[in-house]
């Protein structure tokens, strides 16, 4: 799993009220090189909860992400780059995502998050 | 053989054996990927050429998702089955994979998808698998949680094949108590093989852009009992159209005419089939009472 699919996630076991940002706990990370795509990433943009990336993609062990932005960053290749590679290229192979509220977590593994609930989670 | 989904829960349906079986049958790739490249058009995204961030909602083994891949999209799919995401991994699809049940609601942020696609598979939802899913709540898990992650505008487009029309009406109206906006588009209406029916959803109130789309169809008469695309997908033909008015919808529309019988028993001659000769008595008209 990608950080853009992190970014995106959210904990709905019934009763959670805030399931986002899931926590991340890393015990595998790989790296896989994606094409750039700038059209792409000005549309997702505006969508991104930043700090959960930035906090996200530092667990994963990336720390070049700015802590703030704005939208006139994305005319800077630079800074282009490094959104790219922390959303689309720093995948988590193995480990787990935790539910902020109630510590619930999602193991992960071959890089696919189970997020099945059990029956009295629904 | 009868409908996957009258034979075991999907999880237990789509194992290890049928998960590779499915995937490397080149007629089902085939027929899968016409559905997806039918339902990535039927969401009718902007012609931007900005990539999208779509949703695969019973991604199976990513014969649907290869082909957002392949229009340049990103893409998260969601499977209920591990076989089937394994067999994703080895095929090394280029979209997220998350092992989900559509029935439990998706996770998902609001208003964060451009759009969804789910090919085949949310017929699943109507059935009782286990003694505490209840296909109404499920659906409307479903549905209420997918309206909530796709952004406002975002269109859903499902390919699917529900048995009956029970099943249709839950699944539609399951869709429109959600907020949706939308219907049904049937490709091909008059071929038993080729008919296909998609669920197109708009997230939010009617508008000028949520009308639905025409669906598609062959001329002339050929079209009828084509047999030329198959349904091993998902043996649904022979159960689903016994409750569709197929016949009356025939005759009422194009009114079929001596050439068309004719040719239909050279045929069913050509294969092998014992067939009245034709006479003088062929296909005339009758009295509407004898
Ligand atoms: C006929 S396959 C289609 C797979 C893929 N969309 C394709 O076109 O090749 C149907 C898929 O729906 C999945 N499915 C059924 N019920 C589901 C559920 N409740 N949640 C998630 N996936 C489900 C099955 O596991 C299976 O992989």
């Amino acid at each position: 799993m990608r950080l853009l699919s992190h970014n995106m996630l959210s904990s709905n076991i019934k009763g959670v009220t805030n399931g986002f940002p899931l926590r991340i706990e890393a015990e595998k990370v790989v790296v896989k090189q994606v094409d750039l795509n700038v059209r792409f990433l000005k549309n997702m943009f505006p969508k991104i909860e930043w700090k959960a990336l930035v906090e996200a993609s530092r667990t994963m062990g990336y720390a070049e992400l700015p802590e703030e932005v704005e939208p006139s960053k994305l005319d800077s290749r630079d800074f282009l780059q490094k959104f790219h590679h922390a959303l689309l290229e720093l995948v988590l192979e193995e480990g787990a995502l935790v539910c902020p509220e109630t510590g619930r977590r999602f193991p992960v593994s071959k890089g696919i998050p189970n997020m099945l609930l059990h029956e009295d989670e629904v | 053989m009868s409908r996957p989904e009258l034979q075991n829960p999907p999880e237990i349906f789509y194992n290890d054996d049928e998960a590779r079986k499915y995937t490397r049958n080149s007629r089902i790739m085939e027929i899968q990927s016409e559905l997806s490249e039918r339902a990535l058009e039927l969401l009718a995204l902007p012609e931007d050429d900005v990539p999208r961030l779509l949703l695969d909602i019973g991604c199976g083994s990513g014969l649907s998702g290869e082909t957002l891949s392949e229009s340049g999209h990103q893409w998260i799919g969601l499977d209920i089955s591990q076989s089937m995401l394994d067999v994703a991994l080895e095929n090394e699809v280029k979209g997220d994979l998350l092992l989900a049940d559509m029935g439990q609601g998706l996770g998902l942020r609001s208003g964060v998808m451009d759009g969804a696609i789910s090919i085949s598979a949310v017929q699943w939802l109507c059935n009782a698998d286990k003694s505490s899913h209840n296909p109404r709540l499920r659906l409307k898990a479903f549905f209420g949680s997918l309206y909530r992650c796709l952004a406002r505008g975002a269109k859903a487009a499902f390919q699917m094949y529900p048995e009956n029309l029970d099943q249709r009406e839950l699944i539609v109206s399951s869709a429109m108590r959600a907020g949706f906006s939308g219907g049904i588009v049937v490709d091909y209406p008059n071929s038993s093989k080729k008919r296909k029916e998609y669920l197109v959803l708009t997230c939010g109130p009617p508008s000028v852009n949520t009308s639905v789309p025409e669906g598609k169809s062959e001329d002339g008469d050929s079209s009828f009992d084509d047999d030329s695309s198959g349904d091993e997908e998902n043996q649904t033909v022979s159960i689903s159209d016994r409750h569709r008015p197929r016949k009356k919808q025939r005759i009422t529309k194009k009114g079929k005419g001596r050439d068309w019988i004719l040719k239909k028993k050279e045929q069913m001659r050509r294969k092998g089939n014992v067939v009245p000769p034709d006479t003088k008595y062929t296909a005339r008209k009758r009295k509407a009472r004898f």
